[in-house]
This record gives C-alpha cells, structure tokens and sequence, in this order.
C-alpha cells in the first residue's frame, strides 16, 4: 500500500516520556508497607505542588475524586498541567478554580448530554491555558506506554486529522511492515489521583466495574493519591485478590472519603446527582454567581463532609443510594 | 395507519434499522444509544453493544447520562476498560460505531472541537476528540446522527477532529488508518445519507416523508449528491414506536415527552 508524506504536529510535549529518568524514579519510590492514611487535606499539601502534572482517575462524573479535586480548589493550587483525558465534572472544578494553565486535551469543556461548562469553556477561551490535542484512546495509551516502561506506543488512529497536527504524536513507519502509524508518547503524571471502592491502610485498592483508564494511570503516576469508599482490612484484599487493580507499593496516600465521587456516580454504591450538576452548570453562567457558589460549597467548606452536609447529608444520599442500578448478590457482599 | 411521531423519533427508528444483527458496535450516549437499544429489541437481537469506557455487552434497561455510568454495565457480559474496547477496534472486530451530532462535511469528517478560524483563540472551544477520532478511525463502519442545517453541513469545517474520508478516495489509506475502514451513514433530521462508492462523497439515498430535495440542498452548505432511485424513507412502524416510548425512551429524554 503507498505510504503518504509524513506529517509532523506542532503540539506541546507537556510530560518527558523518557523511561530512564522514571525508572530511576520508581527506584527509588519506597516499598514499605507503611500506614498511608491521611486526612484529603494532608494528602493534597504533601503531595499535590504548584506546577505539578495531574491524572484524573475514573471516568468525569463516574467514580472520580471529587474531594481530591474541592482540597486542589479549596488549597488554591495553581499551575498545574492536567490530562484531559475523559474528563466533564473534574475538568469543570479545577476550571472554576483555575488551577491549571497546560492542558492535553481529550476531552474536556463538556459533561457528555448533559452540555458544556460555561466556565471551563470561558477559561479555555480566555487564552490561559496551553492545550495540546489528543484523543481519549490515546491519552490512555500513553498512561499505557508509561505503564509498560516505554517511551511510546505505535497506533492507528490519529492519522490525517487536525486533532494529529496540534497533538504532540509523531507519524512513524513500521519496521515490519512498512506502514504509517501514530507514536503517542509516554505519559507519566507526577500526581494520579483515584477514587475505589475498598482499600486498605497500606494502599491495596479494589475497583467494581470498569475501570477506564485507571489501571494504567496507577502505574503511570509518580505518586499516587487513593480516595476510598471503605476503608478495609488487607484480609478482606486478599478474599478476593483478583478483585484487586492497584497494589500498595504504587500509593503515597489512602484517604477513607465516603460518598467520595459525589455528585458523580459511584458503580454499586449511589447514582448521579443530576440536580446538582445542574446546579453547578447554573451558577457558572457569571463570575459573581460562580463565587458565590464557590464560597458556599468549597472555599467556604471545611471538607468534603461539610460539602456533603450541605447537599443534604445521609438523607440525600440514601435517595442516591435507591437510584443505582448496580447491586451485588449476597454471596458478593 | 400510521400513528403520529416525532423527527426524533423517526431519526431513533432509521438509524436502529441500519445496526444489523451479530454485529459489534461502540456505541455513543444520546441518540446513537436509543437507535442501539431499539435496535436490540427489535430485528437485532444479537447486536453487541459496546462502551467507550470499558462495558461490553449490558442488558440496556435505561438510557445512561455517560458512556461510563451504571446504566452502561447493568447486566452486563464484562465490566472492562477503556483500552479493551479501543484495541477491540484496532484490532478488527468492532463493526460500527455510533456517535452524535458534529460539524460534517461532504467526505464524513466531524468538527467537535472548536468554532473559529484561529485554533489558539477559538470562539467557541468545544470537548475535543473524546473517543470519536479513534473510534471512526478504527471501527469498519461510522454512522452519525445529527441535525440537518448548513451550519452543521458545512463546506470547510473549522478543525478536522475526527476522520471522514479525508480528501476523498484512497486518502484515509495514505494517512495510515486502517484499508476499508470509514463512513457509512449519516441520519439527518431531512434524511438518509450514504456515501458515493467511488468519489466517497455524501449522497442521499433516501428523503424523509414530506422532505424535498430543495430542502435538503437549502440546508447543506456542499454539493449534496442524490441517488438515482431516490426513496422516501420508511416511517416508523407502529411497534417500533410502542418499544421506542415504552421501553426505550419512557422519560422522553431523547425523544421528547408526550403530551397527549
């Protein structure tokens, strides 16, 4: 088949993909199985630093760390780079705080049928922001190539698109077979940040359900902050080892956040709270009603179960709780 | 006699019959997802629905809000991930996929990234690729449903995200993505449209009941082409819109809520 001109992008290579430097870190990252229990706020302060590169676990109102994302906000961190990589209610909140100004972009501005952020589009519109284009599989295959230990993936899409031009990809040739493909570079985030539904005090985590990204961006990320549903014994790990997606040596930081994916949905555990998302889409249509919002339910919170009180606490939740589909058979619990 | 209904509703019953039985398909939240479950609960039993998020194969009880909530793996076959289903498509196994509305121009390729001529001061800046570049990348077939006006139909669009046919014939091979691969049918709110074999260029083969040819060039910004045999296209069948209302859409969230 004839090969077309290479192309090349004239994208931002945000992140160093070179695999000697990371593995020189993770050499050094500890593996001793310590307690990493902190509290959301000593998590963000310890591990989470102005200009620091941030991966986005779950999938934008499903199973995401919001507390994570409120503390970042709450904290007023700034200059982050962030992965936009299927990212709706997480991209939205760290836009109203405006805490990052790098940005590769998957997916972002939007909160799927539900429409797009006023605010996060008038952030991305306003010239603050460094984006470099991508797509959501392959910003995953990046998290991916990092997880392997390799400075790039080869794959086949990408090709003859503008989302190619202003990517940081580059067109290659097959050894093999002499055909065109897409390089996506390694991707490796110096702060992960997941939501799962048990983990236990040293870091070993269960996901139920899919899991998007989430296995290779725990492998990918420098450090590695998990917010867990319950908090539970490693015995209860090892009942169902195979249940396990991310194993204690990978997390810096454990923080036991109940209800933590809220107003997202939690698989197996609570829906959606789509009055509230709606809400957040309300109050962003000016600057004087997003502060107000802002000050009423982050700055003006304590934490996140301050936050959750003030949507109405257990009451609330439990309606969640009877709008979710998903529940396990006896035996599972 | 055919009951009263809808454009949304005949959109949802034309696209469902084009997702043929024991094929595979990732399919998008929104209409494309109502067009998939109506499909499955009419001539396409078998269809194999997947979600860009990692679900494959869920008993669809209920319309999701995002291609990764609950809704999506309710009954599901396999709770997977994100790469699983992408390297499905890269792979070769993935027949359709189903995405919604974008800026489309006459060789299939979708705009969802930004409105404006400058890509570092976009007037509008939009969510990007998503999954849709690689899925139409890399599935056999790419079917869009969207609105039918000339904004949407555009002569150039503003960023090319996701791929069509590119330039036309043979330039999808010589950009490197898969041979054979590419759009298959766009349902519009006027009409049916395919693609010219040879010149890959969109061509109606079918007009909505009641619409004109003059309708459609009014509200295409191309050179639409036109079948030779031109039909109309089938209106919905009466069990298609008792399962559409009852079972697929009951809330109207896509189909709109009834009122008598």
């Amino acid at each position: 088949m004839p090969v077309g001109e290479m192309n090349t992008s004239v994208g931002t290579l945000f992140m160093s993909p070179d695999v000697e430097s990371a593995r020189q870190f993770f050499e050094q990252k500890s593996r001793a199985p310590t307690n990493k229990l902190l509290s959301v706020s000593e998590a963000v302060t310890r591990l989470i630093h102005d200009g620091d590169y941030l991966g986005s676990g779950g999938f934008g109102t499903v199973r995401i760390a919001t507390s994570i994302l409120h503390e970042i906000v709450r904290q007023r961190k700034q200059h982050l780079g962030i992965a936009g990589h299927t990212t709706t209610h997480d991209f939205e909140i760290l836009a109203a705080g405006r805490c990052f100004d790098r940005c590769d972009a998957a997916y972002i501005v939007g909160l799927e049928v539900r429409g797009l952020s006023p605010q996060a589009r008038r952030y991305m519109e306003s010239g603050a922001v460094q984006v470099t284009e991508w797509s959501n599989a392959t910003l995953g295959w990046r998290y991916k190539a990092a997880a392997m230990g390799l400075p790039f993936l080869p794959v086949r899409s990408l090709l003859g698109t503008d989302t190619f031009k202003y990517s940081a990809a580059k067109e290659i040739l097959c050894p093999f077979t002499g055909e065109k493909l897409a390089a996506v570079p390694a991707l490796f985030p110096d702060v992960g940040i997941i939501h799962v539904h048990r983990a236990d005090v040293y870091g070993n985590a269960q996901i139920d359900g899919i899991s998007v990204a989430d296995w290779d961006l725990a492998r990918a990320s420098k450090r590695l902050i998990i917010t867990t549903e319950h908090l539970v014994q490693t015995d209860e790990i090892r009942q169902n080892p195979e249940l396990t997606q991310i194993p204690y040596w990978l997390v810096d930081a454990v923080c036991h956040v109940p209800c933590g994916s809220y107003p997202g949905n939690m698989p197996y555990e609570y829906y959606s709270d789509e009055a509230h998302l709606a809400e957040w889409l309300e109050a962003e249509k000016d600057d004087t009603s997003l502060a107000e919002f802002l000050q009423k339910y982050i700055y003006g919170t304590r934490d996140f179960a301050e936050y959750l009180s003030l949507k109405g606490g257990e009451t609330h939740l439990a309606e969640l709780r009877a709008l979710e589909p998903l529940h396990r058979s006896k035996e599972q619990r | 006699m055919i009951q009263p209904y809808n454009l949304m509703e005949l959109m949802v019953c034309v696209a469902s019959r084009q997702l043929e039985d024991g094929k595979t398909a990732v399919i998008g939240t929104g209409m494309p997802l109502a067009a998939a479950m109506l499909a499955q609960k009419t001539r396409s039993p078998n269809l194999i629905t997947m979600f860009e998020a990692g679900s494959i194969a869920p008993q669809l009880i209920k319309l999701p809000l995002s291609v990764a909530d609950s809704y999506t793996m309710a009954g599901g076959l396999m709770h997977s991930s994100m790469n699983e289903i992408m390297e499905a498509c890269q792979r070769g196994i993935v027949d359709y996929t189903f995405l919604g509305g974008a800026q489309i121009d006459m060789y299939g390729n979708l705009n969802s990234t930004l409105v404006g001529t400058d890509y570092y001061k976009p007037k509008v800046r939009l969510p990007g690729s998503g999954g849709a570049n690689d899925l139409a990348s890399l599935c056999w077939k790419t079917l869009i449903i969207t609105p039918h006006d000339k904004r949407r139909f555009v002569s150039k669009l503003d960023f090319l995200t996701t791929p069509g046919y590119l330039t036309g014939p043979g330039a999808r091979e010589a950009a490197g993505l898969p041979a054979r691969t590419g759009p298959y049918k766009v349902i519009s709110t006027l009409a049916l449209m395919g693609y010219h074999p040879e010149s890959k260029r969109m061509r109606v083969e079918s007009l909505h009941p009641g619409v004109t040819v003059d309708d459609v060039r009014a509200n295409t910004s191309f050179e639409m082409l036109f079948a030779d045999n031109l039909a109309t296209t089938p209106e919905p069948t009466d069990d298609e819109l008792r399962i559409l209302r009852q079972e697929v859409d009951p809330q109207g969230l896509i189909i709109g809520k009834r009122t008598g």
